[in-house]
């Protein structure tokens, strides 16, 4: 066993895990942050994507360990006092999720492509960016139109 | 995924002191091969040994004859170098096209040119530009370096610290990838260098990537794409699996390298 730890959603955790522990296991099971999914768990779905230090990563393919000492933000850490993250709220607008099972690494790898992106995104780069999120119910096009949405709503009221 | 003992590297000298004081260690770079083939039990390295932290491995130097890249820098950093895509437009194109944003934030040109998997796109831009890698114990040319499917030149414990690839006048990439994998079908890299013109395949040879000699050929004699039309690229040596038949990647050979003589400077993503 090693100890890590790591900091989640803002709160700080110390656990003990194999090194072959998984981000995404650890995640889910140690800590019971069951809103990140493991979809297809061949590092090909995306539903398991998380930001580590900021950037989108599938918590599938990464060793717990690896992450150690680093930030992650999961699904969870996206609400603020129940009010729903700009980027939920675009997806419940548009319907962009279906039975959903996608959503939570959907909005996870979108908010990293809209944070990164100084202007507001097209669908274009939208389509190329978010290739490795994969939804089964086919329902591609209203999550590209939320996250378009989403960069709209997030860029302008950054301005403010 | 069976048990394995993990270590962060902090320098080139430690990871190669871990590997020799290891039973059955690997190293470990942005994973997104590796890992997935611990967990289907095909890989069960005893100690991982991880590279990626390692400083001196990180970092992209372009002057007017080489890019020069560490074997940590990833994907996206490639992509979005200013230098590499002023020097090599083509080469940060490629690497912005790999696999997808996840991938390119953790994939490495060091770990995609060590693993040779023969649908990878690293390769035959390394192969079509020319040049050399320096590991820790030597320099090997890119005509050494890929061995077989999955091989290179590599020794057990030795490891790539800079991948040096020559400027060309020009180079065009373009790939039809794999509907579902998104891996390149067929992917057909050209430069024209000084030395004339290379062309190399990657996703079609049984040996991994190779130079297409008939069409480096065909172009030399005249550098445009209807000196490709007469031209017919031999099945014999190429894969056929599910995705397709080797008489199809012959002809896609053939298709893309056009593509890449016509888009020179940049990449055609079919798919």
């Amino acid at each position: 066993m090693t100890s890590i730890s790591l900091n989640v959603n803002g709160k700080s955790h110390d656990l003990e895990i194999e090194d072959n522990t998984l981000l995404v296991t650890a995640l889910r099971e140690h800590l019971g942050l069951t809103g990140t999914h493991v979809g297809c768990d061949t590092s090909q779905c995306g539903c398991c994507v998380v930001r580590l230090n900021g950037e989108s990563v599938k918590s599938c393919t990464t060793l717990a360990i690896q992450a150690k000492g680093g930030k992650v933000l999961t699904v969870e850490g996206l609400s603020v006092n129940g009010e729903l993250h700009p980027l939920q709220k675009a997806f419940k607008d548009n319907h962009a999720l279906q039975c959903g099972f996608c959503t939570p690494g959907m909005l996870m790898s979108a908010l990293d492509l809209i944070e990164s992106h100084e202007q507001v995104l097209t669908p274009e780069v939208v389509r190329h960016q978010m290739e490795g999120n994969l939804c089964r119910c086919t329902g591609y096009h209203n999550i590209v139109k939320a996250i378009v949405q989403a960069s709209k709503d997030m860029k302008s009221s950054s301005l403010c | 995924m069976y048990p394995t003992k993990y270590h962060k590297a902090n320098s080139l000298q430690e990871a190669f002191e871990l590997y020799k004081s290891s039973q059955d260690a690997s190293f470990l770079s942005g994973g997104h091969t590796l890992l997935p083939v611990m967990k289907q039990g095909l890989a069960a390295p005893s100690d991982l040994i991880d590279l990626s932290f390692i400083d001196e491995l990180r970092g992209i130097e372009v002057t007017p004859q080489m890019v020069v890249i560490s074997s940590m820098t990833r994907h996206m950093e490639v992509a979005s170098n200013d230098d590499v895509i002023r020097a090599v437009p083509c080469l940060a194109a490629l690497a912005g096209s790999i696999g997808d944003r996840q991938v390119r934030f953790k994939g490495t040109i060091g770990g995609s040119l060590a693993n040779n998997d023969p649908a990878a796109d690293y390769p035959a831009g390394f192969l079509g530009l020319g040049g050399h890698v320096e590991t820790n114990l030597r320099s090997i040319a890119a005509e050494e370096f890929f061995v077989s499917m999955f091989q290179t030149a590599l020794k057990p414990g030795e490891i790539i610290k800079r991948v040096h690839l020559s400027v060309p006048k020009s180079a065009g990439y373009a790939k039809f990838r794999a509907a579902a994998a998104r891996y390149s079908m067929v992917g057909v890299f050209v430069a024209r260098t000084e030395l004339g013109t290379r062309v190399a395949v990657t996703g079609a040879g049984q040996s991994g990537v190779y130079r297409e000699k008939s069409l480096e050929a065909a172009l030399d004699q005249k550098f445009d794409a209807t000196s490709l039309e007469g031209i017919q690229i031999s099945s014999q040596d190429l894969i056929e699996d599910m995705h397709a038949s080797s008489l199809y990647r012959a002809n896609l050979i053939k298709v893309l390298a056009k593509h890449a003589v016509l888009n020179m400077g940049g990449i055609v993503n079919l798919k």
